[in-house]
């Protein structure tokens, strides 16, 4: 166990160094050709922005996040059960995927200024509808693929057992749909962050981090619009995270997982 | 009783006859090897027997029943080509899935699931996942988990098929001690005219379009059969002549074999 975290360590160190390395380099380019906060601020500036305005970022963001968070867990949770009732009913799935397939390729973010006419733009539910609608698509196409993708030969042993449509969703398309599944999570939480900022955007909370960005960008407050940026991606690259590390607990049976 | 009881079974593929007339009785204890090219219907006889294709006309009966109701009842365990295993279970979970559906209680499976990695010879290898077994330990393990539940017949469709010539031996000698050890009547569809004839007690020969029966030979050799076996000149003899059937009943020219 100690080994695997050592090499994991050693597995971080060239994304370490490219990191560290491109905020110097930037830091020295901003300085050594006077570039103005308008166009981009120091990354030092930013930091200190962020570490100075840290309370009522961190409110902005909670608010913001709860949004998408909500909205992902809503839209994915639905998109699933979807995508059940379509595997184990056939023909409405041949019936409605063209659509939902057409569906997520169209720019459902653009709805975004439809959901706050809705519901009050200021009321979270307005965002939790247009991230749960952005949600939605990738995690049920995904899930539809990965429980009609089930070898056949798994199928006909079902059937020698004389299993039921209920054991073999239990026992054979849930568990190999799984992998899909997450892959179509890991979509959704990039979709949910920026459904979530985008849609404040086009009005929100005024302490909606979305908001924030928009408003200090404005009043050409830069720093602190970058501040609000950064802590945008932060949640984001954290609610990534969080998934990929319930998939890794999840899927413990996937040889690449164990390493 | 036979075991099974296969009368006038016919079966269409659209305009394709994949079986015609076919007529078999299996009796307790025995093991048979269904042997053919592609295309002679073997799989497909297999498959009516587990009630996992419906014939077109005839009866198939297990334990003299209707096949179907064979199936419900769990009368039969199948092995496929590939071991078909799930790859989120152990090993030994895997031996337990037929157990967990028939609703058999924790402590009685992994009694059960002990017993049959004995069986099969996979101690120590409980709690590995398929992807960490070699291609031989997975067909093993589905010969363990097909066996789990003590079916009265198992139906297997080439399970060595995919195996290095080394592994196919050696687990022919050891399916042959499941075979003794279990009680159970073996339906074992194969395309190598050496495993038929090492395995069975009878060999039916199949030829294609449409499938029928060419030929039924007894196999006489002494058991317990072993490596020995298939340097007895009485195994050549067999092998020669299930040759012979296969290729009379293929219709093939027998001149084409001859050297140039």
């Amino acid at each position: 166990m100690a080994r695997l975290v050592g090499r994991r360590l050693r597995d971080w160190v060239p994304a370490l160094v490219v990191l560290v390395g491109s905020i110097a380099l930037l830091e020295g380019v901003i300085r050594a050709f006077n570039v103005q906060a308008f166009l981009i601020p120091r990354p030092s500036a930013i930091a200190t922005t962020f570490w100075d305005m840290r309370s009522s970022l961190w409110a902005a963001g909670w608010f913001t996040f709860q949004e998408a968070l909500g909205g992902f867990v809503l839209g994915s949770g639905f998109a699933i059960l979807v995508a059940l009732f379509f595997a184990r009913f056939r023909i409405l799935g041949s019936a409605f995927m063209p659509y939902a397939i057409a569906a997520n390729a169209i720019p459902i973010i653009a709805f975004a200024p439809i959901t706050n006419s809705w519901f009050s733009p200021l009321d979270k539910s307005s965002k939790i509808s247009i991230v749960a609608v952005l949600c939605f698509f990738p995690v049920m196409v995904n899930t539809l693929r990965g429980l009609t993708s089930v070898n056949p030969r798994a199928l006909e042993l079902m059937e020698s057992y004389a299993a039921g449509q209920i054991e073999i969703f239990r026992r054979v398309r849930i568990p190999t749909a799984l992998p899909f599944i997450f892959t179509g999570l890991k979509v959704a939480t990039v979709l949910a962050m920026i459904g979530a900022v985008v849609g404040e955007y086009f009005g929100g909370a005024l302490n909606a981090l979305g908001v924030q960005i928009l408003t200090r960008a404005r009043v050409a407050q830069f720093q602190e619009a970058w501040a609000g940026i950064l802590l945008a991606c932060l949640l984001g690259i954290a609610l990534y995270l969080a998934v990929v590390a319930l998939e890794r607990l999840t899927l413990r049976w996937v040889p690449s997982t164990f390493e | 009783m036979s075991v099974v009881q296969i009368k006038e079974v016919t079966k269409q593929f659209g305009p394709t006859t994949a079986l015609q007339s076919i007529d078999l009785e299996i009796e307790e204890r025995e093991f048979v090897s269904l042997i053919g090219p592609s295309g002679c219907g073997k799989s497909t006889l297999l498959r009516i027997i587990g009630d996992l294709i419906q014939p077109t006309s005839g009866t198939a009966l297990v334990n003299g029943k209707a096949a179907r109701q064979g199936r419900i009842d769990r009368d039969y365990g199948i092995v496929f080509q590939d071991a078909v295993l799930y790859d989120w279970r152990t090993v030994a979970k895997n031996i337990a899935l037929p157990l967990e559906l028939a609703r058999w209680a924790r402590k009685r499976r992994a009694a059960k699931v002990e017993e049959m990695v004995e069986l099969v010879e996979l101690g120590g290898f409980e709690s590995h996942y398929p992807w960490q077994l070699s291609g031989g330990m997975q067909q093993r393990v589905a010969i363990a988990r097909a066996l789990s539940f003590d079916p009265a017949l198992l139906l297997m469709d080439e399970p060595f098929g995919a195996l290095d010539e080394m592994t196919r031996e050696r687990l022919n000698i050891e399916l042959l001690n499941i075979w003794e050890a279990s009680g159970s009547t073996i339906v074992f569809v194969t395309h190598s005219i050496a495993e038929a004839v090492f395995l069975s007690t009878r060999v039916v020969v199949m030829s294609p379009r449409p499938g029928r029966i060419a030929d039924v030979i007894p196999i006489d050799l002494p058991r317990p059969r072993s490596a020995v076996t298939r340097e007895d000149p009485r195994f050549f003899e067999l092998v020669t002549q299930v040759r012979e059937a296969l290729h009379l009943g293929h219709d093939t020219d027998r001149k084409a074999a001859a050297p140039a």
